[in-house]
């Protein structure tokens, strides 16, 4: 593996709430190369998304960066000024949110709102940037790009909407897509044509892509490599087949049994007991302890580290399963 | 990235025997204006009352031209003479004067007094409400905390205290008004802003790396707009009332110039005599007050894409 697109190393974003500290993200790592698709699985709450909008530097007030790394091409992002940052927003590294309809001004036409980008970073004229608009709807999938460009975002359909927000997001060819749950809002049939043109995309353009789900079935659907969140902390992270297969950590495990699966109805799911801890007032030693079936009074004191077993798999547990 | 690729999905193919221009025009979006206009004239009463106001304001430019009579001398031989009096279609006042061209005249005034301040104040609120709005904290403080002061006071009285401190004459009572209507259409824009502001759409925005400014004027200020005009639409219809009470207390218009609150005024005397003296321009008011405050509405029906079918 040679230097990777995006580094991020221990990195602590926390919100600071009326004297009280929300440790949303609490010390994670991780990497994506060049053409790859990573993962990012966990219940609502994890810190995925806080661990992403970090990545880009916009982490919503009164949130705060404390302490990590980002590499991103080599680049240290959180050394770089507001300028440069937003010069790498939307043109070196852009993002794709979970609301398509929200997220498109609805004052302005589909053509429009791909066009600004163009305008902004590649510093186009409107007419130059029409033309590679309707170019980009055609990559992303749509018929008739010419005609859609002057739709409003409310006239066309939820998977319409969600193929504008991808062509606004590679408008200006970025090295690094984060998506943010961006199939949640659809049905299933759209959310398989988004995640084929995903992959269709990065095989074609070698972009690396941050994929935010809390839907196992989509990681095992379109990931190349998962990492595992609970309250704030990575707790298992390797190949998605070894992952998905073989969960080493209990939290993966018990993720994979609420599961429904095909072709054994008669077994009932398995949810979870509990509920993720308040990230305010996180418990010492490993978060997931007061969930787990196996948890020993030493899983309680003191930070578990994240153990690497080897072919890229870590797992962040004192007694992992074989 | 390179777009000279073949594409994912092609588009069906264009269709050799379907004249292409043919096609083209069935399916051409009808323009901003042809949309709107087809939402606001199914309101009937929004129509007329637009109607209404257009004929005001056509007689109001053109006053010079079809004013019947100089709306400043009297006919001392016709004082009070009744509606319809030959040659007098609306008859006259107490010193004589022919009310229709008063009338006219004075809708002039009592036009330009309203919506010269409505429109001079939504341009300073939608600015002062989009700064507090988006900027939060100590320019929210100073503006919003500012412009309180100025809602605390009834918004008659504090016209009145204006325009009394200042003196009477028309500049004067459109500086009151326009004084007295920042703090409410400003209120609205910074209503506005706060929940634009927090829509996911300005992410986007950062996430595609604008510029404040460009996230201010660009996303933002387009998406307050129409509750701004909206209000500020209904508000000309009272501010028509307020400027005219404003002459009628002497505290606008100096006579003999003519307005229709001077009017109302000068007609106190005559009430039990001849009370067409006062209700003419009573009523002209209060027709074309309520035209605007529907022509309001109306825009706030066509306006809302959600309302549109």
């Amino acid at each position: 593996m040679g230097a990777a697109l995006l580094e991020v190393e221990d990195l602590h974003t926390h919100f600071l709430l009326k004297g009280k500290v929300v440790r949303a993200v609490n010390g994670v790592s991780f990497s994506v190369q060049r053409g790859e698709i990573l993962g990012i699985a966990g219940e609502s709450g994890a810190g995925k998304s806080v661990a992403c909008l970090s990545i880009l530097r916009l982490v919503p007030n009164p949130g705060r960066i404390v302490r990590g790394r980002i590499l991103f091409a080599g680049e240290d992002l959180l050394a770089k000024s507001e300028r440069r940052m937003r010069e790498l927003r939307g043109q070196a590294v852009s993002m794709v949110f979970e609301d398509p309809l929200n997220s498109l001004d609805p004052a302005f036409t589909v053509g429009d709102l791909i066009g600004e980008t163009l305008v902004l970073h590649k510093a186009m004229t409107m007419r130059a940037a029409r033309g590679k608009a309707s170019e980009l709807l055609r990559l992303v999938g749509i018929p008739d790009p010419d005609r859609r460009l002057d739709n409003y975002p409310h006239e066309l359909s939820g998977g319409m909407q969600q193929r504008v927000m991808i062509a606004i997001a590679l408008s200006c060819d970025p090295a690094l897509l984060i998506a943010d749950n961006p199939t949640t809002a659809l049905d299933v049939t759209i959310q398989i044509q988004i995640l084929d043109l995903v992959k269709q995309l990065r095989d074609r353009l070698g972009m690396g892509v941050l994929w935010i789900t809390h839907d196992l079935g989509v990681v095992a659907k379109l990931c190349d490599r998962v990492v595992i969140m609970y309250a704030g902390e990575v707790m298992e992270h390797g190949d998605v087949y070894a992952v998905l297969k073989h969960p080493r950590h209990p939290y993966t495990r018990r993720l994979i049994d609420a599961l429904p699966k095909l072709g054994r109805p008669e077994q009932r799911l398995l949810p979870i007991d509990g509920r993720p801890p308040d990230p305010a007032n996180l418990p010492a030693g490993c978060p997931f302890a007061p969930r787990c079936y196996k948890a020993k009074p030493e899983c309680r004191d003191g930070s578990v580290p994240l153990v690497d077993t080897g072919g890229g798999h870590g797992v962040r547990c004192l007694y992992p399963e074989e | 990235m390179s777009l000279a690729n073949p594409p994912l999905n092609e588009a069906a193919p264009a269709r050799a025997d379907v004249d292409p221009t043919a096609e083209q025009r069935m399916f051409r979006r009808p323009s901003e204006w042809r949309i709107f206009w087809e939402a606001f004239s199914q309101d009937r009463l929004a129509v007329t009352a637009a109607a209404v106001i257009a004929l005001v304001c056509l007689s109001a430019i053109l006053a010079p031209l079809i004013s019947p009579y100089d709306p400043t001398v009297g006919d001392n031989n016709l004082r009070l003479a009744p509606i319809g009096t030959p040659g007098h279609a609306l008859g006259l006042d107490g010193q004589g004067r022919d009310i229709l061209s008063r009338l006219i005249w004075g809708g002039r005034v009592s036009l330009v007094i309203a919506l010269l301040p409505v429109a001079v104040a939504t341009l300073l609120s939608v600015f002062l409400g989009l700064i507090a709005g988006f900027f939060g904290g100590t320019a929210d403080m100073l503006i919003m905390r500012t412009l309180d002061v100025f809602f605390a006071f009834p918004a008659v009285l504090l016209a009145v205290a204006i325009a009394g401190v200042l003196g009477p004459g028309m500049l004067n009572v459109m500086l009151s008004i326009t004084i007295v209507l920042v703090p409410y259409i400003a209120r609205v824009a910074y209503m506005a802003t706060v929940t634009v502001k927090n829509e996911l759409f300005v992410d986007q925005a950062r996430v595609c790396g604008a510029r404040p400014r460009q996230i201010l004027f660009h996303h933002i200020l387009p998406n307050t707009l129409s509750p701004v005009i909206v209000y500020a639409s209904t508000l000309v219809g009272i501010m028509i009332v307020l400027g005219a009470g404003l002459s009628f207390l002497g505290l606008g218009i100096t006579p003999p110039k003519p307005d229709w609150g001077i009017m109302c005024a000068d007609g106190r005397n005559f009430l039990s005599v001849a009370p067409h003296v006062s209700a003419v321009p009573g009523i002209a008011l209060i027709l074309v007050a309520m035209s605007f405050n529907i022509v309001g509405d109306g825009l706030r029906d066509a306006l809302d894409p959600k309302l549109r079918k």
